[in-house]
């Protein structure tokens, strides 16, 4: 599918977290076009590069996509300054997003700003999935009422037990997994979380898809920064978080 | 409509606009936005011998109104260059330029040798990788290394020839001249330029390779200085680049001396950057009156 860029109005916004901010835009051509797990880039005033938000909600009906996006440096500060009836310059849909393939159940896991794709997947699977996600603490939880509003089983694991069960996602992950093997899980969030979360889907011999972060340029696939270290017909392959990715297989990729 | 035209050694360029190597891949992706063939041309994604994965990531910082890039020339090598890209890229209706990157003087004439036999249009020499052979220092930083590998070249093509040179050197103009005495038909400049950005907290580089290269709007006031001391030292043409984001940059660069530009990190924020500054470089020659493009190159008027 082709992605585009411009200028689309902000129809919503709020804050859902101590800096974590969450736009409604209305931009029906890219609505229709998007899939769970692709992202869009935000430009924003004054600085060179444009920044990477994963899409947390698409509506093709009403023409409009969620985004919601943590405050981790100027430029996303200046982003964060948009407000209701603003016009946002985006460049989506981007990337490939979560293949579903025909996995009737999936565990989705997030953690902390890595929880917002889950959120489409949800919305997807219902009742079919279980959705994990883990916080630092309370301060932080965010999209609790979107997992609970799609009929997901939703777990909520904080690393200080300020809300929900205390510890990190792996555990409630492996539980779940006991409970019933799901035939994917999909997972994204902090690097050392999906390390973990990959190496239980491996144990249990199920297959994995992790969306995947890294610093990127022309977000299209064409200035090649954003690289991820991957396996392809046998030999490592630099492929592009931006092109190949953010979502890739973990069997895929080399940690 | 003013004419738009350049002609530089030999080939002629509807615009003078050239999208710069490694920001622009193959040209597949920025496709998605608007016609190839509005483009003056297109300098590849910098292509080597055999093929290779690059650096390690994160290869991309920002600085203010700049970026620092730590590619490591990734790309597919050059035989699947030739096979797959290629025709691809010459069905556009623009000028192609291949850009290619050589770790020794055979690896360069190898590389020309292979392109001789295609109907690219130009090639453009980067010398701004390290001389493996002799202590990693890059081609571009001397003028016997630089005037090497255009001896090189110049003896394996008879394609137009043009040397991309490095910022990252006392004095450009001495090596403008001595690429120029070997037969280059036109070169290009500037390469990025060295720097480095650290995380206060962690106290690492941001980029894994410790360094990268540094472009985007920081360095055009660079860019402009370094292409006007060249225009004035050398007979060849003058391609122009670095940080040019606008149309009035764009003049600014042909001003100082430039036949033709490319816009290379601009891209990044506006995908139709290339693209709006030929038109605004159009419109002001109309406002001015102004019938050829030709017209303004090297049209400053020093003090
Ligand atoms: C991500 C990136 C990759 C680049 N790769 C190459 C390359 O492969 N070969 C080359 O000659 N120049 C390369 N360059 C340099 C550009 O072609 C250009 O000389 C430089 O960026 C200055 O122009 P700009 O400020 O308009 O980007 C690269 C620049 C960037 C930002």
């Amino acid at each position: 599918m082709k992605y585009m860029q411009g200028k689309y109005p902000i129809i919503a916004s709020t804050t859902l977290a101590r800096e974590i901010y969450d736009f409604t835009v209305c931009c029906p051509k890219i609505a229709r076009a998007a899939e769970p797990g692709q992202f869009v880039t935000i430009a924003a005033d004054g600085f060179p590069l444009r920044r990477p938000v994963s899409l947390c909600g698409i509506d093709k009906e009403n023409g409009t996509i969620r985004l919601v996006f943590e405050v981790r440096g100027k430029g996303t500060k200046e982003i964060s300054r948009l407000r209701e009836g603003d016009m946002i310059d985006i460049i989506a849909p981007l990337g490939r997003g979560f293949r579903l393939k025909d996995y009737k159940t999936a565990i989705l896991v997030g953690g902390g700003i890595g929880t917002p794709p889950m959120v489409p997947l949800a919305k997807i699977y219902g009742e079919n999935c279980v959705a994990i996600s883990g916080f630092r603490s309370a301060a932080n939880v965010i999209l609790q009422e979107d997992f609970k509003a799609s009929g997901a089983k939703t777990v909520l694991c904080t690393d200080d037990g300020t809300m929900g069960r205390k510890g990190f996602v792996t555990a409630a992950l492996r539980e779940e997994i006991e409970i019933k093997k799901p035939d994917v899980i999909f997972a994204c969030g902090p690097s050392p979380m999906i390390k973990g979360v990959v190496d239980i889907a491996n144990e249990y011999g199920i297959p994995s898809q992790i969306s995947l972060e890294e610093r990127m340029g022309c977000g299209i696939g064409a200035c090649l920064v954003c690289a991820c270290r991957t396996v392809r017909n046998g030999e490592e392959f630099y492929a592009h978080v931006c092109q190949d990715g953010p979502v890739f297989e973990s069997k895929d990729v080399i940690f | 409509m003013a004419d738009m035209r350049v002609n530089i050694a030999g080939v002629e360029f509807k615009n003078p606009v050239i999208t710069a190597s490694g920001t622009f891949g193959y040209g597949r992706e920025y496709e998605h936005f608007f016609p190839l063939s509005k483009l003056g041309g297109i300098s590849t994604k910098g292509t080597t011998a055999e093929k290779r994965n690059g650096n390690l990531a994160p290869r991309i910082a920002e600085t203010p109104s700049g970026i620092l890039n730590s590619v490591g020339l990734q790309n597919p090598g050059i035989d699947k260059f030739i096979k797959v890209e290629l025709p691809n890229l010459k069905s556009k209706d623009t000028v192609i330029i291949a850009n290619i990157a050589g770790f020794s003087i055979e690896e360069y004439a190898k590389i020309c040798e292979k392109l001789d036999g295609t109907n690219v249009d130009m090639i453009e020499i980067n010398i701004s990788c390290p001389n493996v052979k002799h202590g990693g220092a890059a081609f571009g930083t001397s003028c016997q290394s630089a005037a090497e590998v255009t001896k090189a070249v110049r003896a394996s093509t008879k394609k137009p020839i043009i040397i991309k040179l490095s910022p990252n050197v006392t004095d450009i103009t001495e090596i403008a001249r001595a690429v120029e005495a070997e037969g280059a038909d036109a070169v290009s400049l500037i390469n990025t330029l060295l720097g480095m950005r650290i995380d206060i907290n962690s106290r690492r580089p941001i980029l894994k390779n410790n360094v990268g290269g540094l472009s985007g709007a920081a360095v055009f006031p660079v860019a402009l200085r370094m292409v006007w001391q060249t225009a004035n030292a050398v007979k060849i043409p003058v391609i122009g680049m670095g940080g040019i984001s606008t149309w009035e940059d764009g003049i600014e660069m042909m001003l100082a001396g430039a036949s033709a530009i490319q816009v290379g990190a601009a891209l990044f924020k506006n995908p139709f950057a290339a693209v709006e500054i030929i038109d605004g470089m159009n419109d002001y020659l109309d406002r001015k009156g102004i019938k050829s493009v030709n017209e303004i190159v090297k049209k400053v008027q020093p003090w």
